[in-house]
């Protein structure tokens, strides 16, 4: 069949196929003035001038790119992005990816997931990662759908840390709508002081998933060994909500006994763009891999022996295990994670942990002396990453307002989703941050709090 | 097609053996369903299960299939090899893939061998 758009002889032909005899009679359903109802639109324009306009319109932004000094994170960072990358993503081959059902007509697609698998595993310290997730709070609300899944429904708690990315805890609630589960650890009074490693007092035999963040969202870093052997103890599973630049430098979730780990990809070479899109990473286990949602490419063998990538253990997927199935996702993000995949293959291994220590000695340069301010400080002691919860004694969005007029994009404000934490912003340093930029950031509070 | 004429036979396509109390997935299932790459069994030994209730989870290549217990009782013992070994399913369906035990197992609604190779037959046409 020839993809070509009807030509009269073709409408006329379909027409007939459906018994009708014009198009008037095929949207007869539809009443007369309802067909081509009057808009209120303004004049055409013309191509240039549609671009014009449009470009005016992109102009009236700002972005870290030359306009502002970024301070804020949050769960998107801002890192350099090498110009391969975008190159990479732009090959019509990948650019127009659609899911790779054939093999024979997609190993370039196949293989390509196959390595960002291979990438994720190796960084996490994890048996086995699917394609991907939307995003990192996808990707953490199907790990409870997944421990949901493996005690098939028995165990209808989740206990989650209150310094677990609180759009991330939103969007749990929003996926677990319906399946009668209870969400527990987060209530706003929780103690933000406390140790991660008191999550376990709300451990139970019907908790199926502990889940916490590593970075906590305060950049605060803990070691997990201890609270996953208890939660492990108590015959629950854990997750680790993982900063994945953070992983090149630290010991790694899986080596601490994780089940499941998952996080956000963007800080692989992704654009922070307006909040996405983004990919979640999304590993585990092997022994719940039957149990994992999305699509998962394998290695195997062709019918001459030679080494090809396809599809695997598709049948506990959704569009074959129907209402069985552990989610009813299994889109992923190709583009996005083939995105990471360049980026990683690009920096490799010394170059991921370059980045990383780069982040971290600017953030602790930073923290230093913003520190030192009157009436700012540091709300924890612990050891973190790159990211700090910073007092700044006054209300974040006047603060942030003033930073705003000096071309500077302040920190997140917790008192939104904290109210312990009102006057509190969340600073993250990346090795985008020069030394310079960073010292105007202390220079330009400093003579805030003097006035 | 073999269906032994000891067992009793499910729609369902499950098998019962009431002198020995074991069940699990027929023949026909097995060669309907193609390649087993995966099962997961549902019930533990001392779990008292009803007829008609899912003990287990078939995973093929391209198929997937709850398995229904064929029988109401005690569940006296849980054949645990089969999860290390799938394709016995596909091998030896009424022997070494036997799925659960039951001790005092009553059949819910089955057939006798010759109805149940007909109600296949049925279906193949």
């Amino acid at each position: 069949m020839t993809y070509i758009p009807i030509s009269p002889k073709e409408r006329d032909a379909m027409l007939e196929t459906v018994g009708v005899k014009s198009l008037d009679d095929l949207f007869d359903a539809i009443p007369a003035k309802h067909r081509f109802p009057k808009l209120d639109l303004p004049k055409a324009l013309t191509e240039m001038e549609a671009m014009q306009e449009l470009s005016d319109i992109a102009h009236a932004n700002e972005n870290v790119r030359g306009d502002l000094i970024s301070f804020l994170g949050a769960g998107m960072y801002n890192h350099y992005i090498p110009s391969a990358v975008d190159h990479m993503l732009r090959r019509g081959e990948f650019y127009t990816a659609y899911t790779p059902y054939q093999p024979e007509i997609s190993q370039g697609t196949l293989q390509a997931i196959f390595e960002y698998q291979s990438l994720m595993s190796a960084l996490t310290g994890m048996d086995v990662s699917n394609a991907s997730h939307y995003d990192g709070a996808t990707a953490t609300a199907e790990a409870v759908s997944l421990a949901y899944a493996q005690y098939r429904g028995k165990r209808k708690k989740v206990v989650v840390s209150p310094t677990l990315h609180p759009q991330y805890r939103e969007v749990i609630r929003t996926y677990t709508q319906g399946m009668e589960l209870e969400v527990a650890g987060d209530d706003a009074n929780a103690n933000l002081e406390s140790n991660p490693n008191d999550l376990i007092n709300l451990v139970d035999e019907d908790t199926s998933l502990v889940i916490v963040q590593y970075p906590a969202f305060f950049g605060r870093v803990y070691d997990y060994t201890k609270l996953i052997e208890a939660v492990h103890a108590k015959g629950a599973l854990i997750c680790v909500v993982a900063n994945p630049t953070a992983l090149a430098m630290f010991k790694t979730p899986g080596d601490m006994g994780a089940d499941i780990v998952v996080g956000d990809g963007q800080p692989l070479g992704i654009p922070m763009w307006y909040g996405g899109p983004s990919v979640g990473f999304f590993t585990t286990r092997k022994n719940m891999v039957h149990k994992m949602a999305g699509r998962l490419v394998g290695e195997t063998v062709d019918n001459r022996g030679q080494r090809s990538y396809v599809l695997t253990l598709t049948s506990r997927e959704q569009h074959i295990k129907r209402e069985r199935a552990t989610s009813n996702i299994c889109t992923n993000q190709g583009l996005i994670a083939l995105g990471t995949a360049v980026y990683l293959s690009l920096l490799g291994k010394s170059g991921l942990r370059q980045v990383a220590e780069l982040c971290y000695q600017k953030a602790h340069y930073a923290a230093a002396q913003l520190s030192q301010i009157d009436g700012m400080g540091l709300c924890f002691t612990e050891p973190f990453f790159h990211e700090f919860a910073l007092c700044v004694g006054r209300p974040v969005d006047e603060v942030n307002e003033h930073l705003l007029e000096h071309g500077i994009l302040g920190g997140y404000d917790l008192g939104q989703d904290y109210p312990a934490l009102k006057d509190h912003m969340l600073i993250a340093v990346t090795e985008m941050n020069s030394k310079e930029e960073i010292d105007t950031l202390v220079e330009v509070l400093s003579e805030m709090s003097h006035d | 097609m073999n269906t032994p004429a000891n067992l009793k036979y499910t729609k369902s396509d499950e098998w019962f053996d009431p002198a020995t109390g074991k069940a699990g997935i027929t023949d026909y299932a097995q060669s309907q369903l193609s390649d087993i790459v995966f099962v997961e069994i549902f019930v533990e030994a001392g779990d008292t299960i009803e007829a008609g209730k899912p003990i287990a989870s078939v995973e093929s290549v391209k198929a997937s299939a709850e398995i229904y217990s064929p029988a109401s009782g005690k569940v006296s013992a849980v054949n645990k090899d089969l999860a290390n070994k799938p394709e016995s399913l596909n091998s030896d369906a009424f022997g070494e893939a036997w799925m659960i035990q039951l001790e005092g197992g009553s059949a819910g609604d089955v057939m006798d061998s010759a109805a149940y190779e007909k109600y296949c037959e049925e279906r193949t046409h």
